[in-house]
């Protein structure tokens, strides 16, 4: 552990965690599977972030919080330019106002033999039915749009994967427009961070994308802070008195 | 070959740039992948693309590009616009898709 200080101290987190919703996500990341990767990774807190759709997280917060693990809800929001942005959310009523923005917003229904199941679940593994969006489509939402939905819902905007060839920012719209407002970057290879979006301030995570559960926690943020919530995870990328991210 | 030639020839709506159409076209590329466009086209280019984002503007700044041509009646956003304004980039719209705007570009003799 890089600091414990004051009441301060290390939380391992992996904020980019998909479920058996996505249907590029394998049937294995079930609620049960996941909690029990994580929970042997050492993970303190995972973000729960399907492609345009949170409908899993309730029971993967059930199932999380029964082993001591902070679930935080999200949304891998596909801009209209194929930009990937993580939508980070405090609470249930914020979470699906922006799922239910993402829905309207989204045309097509799923192919689930070209694409993949798309799997609703509880959380005790058992199937609740099957979504039928276009989950791998792009929504007709700008970047822009994007993000300032999730910050009008009080959520964090993150940049997914900004050093990957498919469905970054900087892939897509060649670099990161000026004057939009993204709490953080997710980096695949935090070596390369210096790379990306040179002479700006930006905060940095690294997380695993994972959509097997052998890659669950095999990149992972750490947030310096008082406890693990929503509030204080804000307050790591406003690197408020002292508390940060480490990657 | 100028601007002005393509949009006769294509029937182009212009939106922004209308009095820098007498720009020399050098070449085409036609891409929506904007890193790839700043990797792979070069300057006096006309570029043909279905993205609307502002950030079209400053990659075709960047490489002086001689114009924008976003294809299937596609409407920029706003600030798209008002980008080209400024950067002087002759923003056209056409109700063809990319394979057969490039086509018909070809066949004017852009190669």
């Amino acid at each position: 552990m890089k600091w414990e200080s004051n009441d301060m101290k290390e939380y391992k987190a992996d904020m980019h965690i998909h479920t058996c919703l996505s249907p590029c996500a394998e049937l294995e990341m079930s609620p049960r599977n996941v909690i029990k990767e994580a929970k042997k990774k050492g993970l303190d807190i995972i973000g729960i972030c399907d492609h345009n759709s949170a409908e899993n997280f309730s029971a993967f917060e059930r199932s999380a919080s029964s082993e001591g693990i902070k679930a935080i809800g999200g949304i891998e929001i596909t801009s209209r330019e194929e930009v990937h942005i993580l939508g980070l959310f405090g609470c249930d009523k914020d979470l699906f106002s922006m799922q239910e923005t993402v829905y309207s917003s989204l045309d097509g229904v799923n192919d689930e033999e070209r694409y993949g199941l798309q799997v609703v679940v509880n959380e005790d593994d058992e199937v609740l039915g099957y979504n039928n969006k276009l989950l791998i489509g792009a929504t007709a939402l700008s970047v822009e749009e994007v993000v300032d939905l999730i910050h009008s819902l009080n959520g964090i905007a993150i940049a997914s994967h900004v050093d990957r060839e498919g469905f970054s920012i900087i892939t897509q719209l060649g670099f990161i427009p000026e004057g939009l407002e993204l709490d953080a970057l997710e980096i695949m290879e935090p070596a390369l961070r210096n790379t990306i979006n040179p002479g700006a301030d930006c905060v940095f995570i690294t997380s695993s994308d994972a959509h097997v559960i052998n890659d669950i926690g095999k990149r992972y943020s750490c947030f310096f802070m008082k406890e693990s919530t929503f509030e204080e995870i804000c307050k790591c990328f406003c690197k408020e008195n002292g508390r940060e991210v480490i990657i | 070959m100028k601007i002005r030639d393509i949009v006769k020839t294509l029937g182009l709506q212009v939106i922004s740039g209308a009095e820098f159409l007498e720009t020399e076209v050098t070449g085409g590329y036609a891409g929506d992948l904007l890193s790839d466009v700043l990797a792979n086209s070069e300057e006096g280019y006309v570029w043909i693309t279905l993205q609307i984002h502002h950030n079209i503007i400053a990659v075709a700044s960047s490489k002086e590009l001689s114009g924008i041509i976003i294809v299937n009646d596609r409407k920029p956003e706003e600030e798209t616009l008002k980008k080209a304004e400024e950067e002087k980039i002759p923003v056209m719209i056409s109700h063809l898709l990319t394979y057969e705007v490039a086509g018909k570009l070809y066949e004017m003799g852009i190669k």
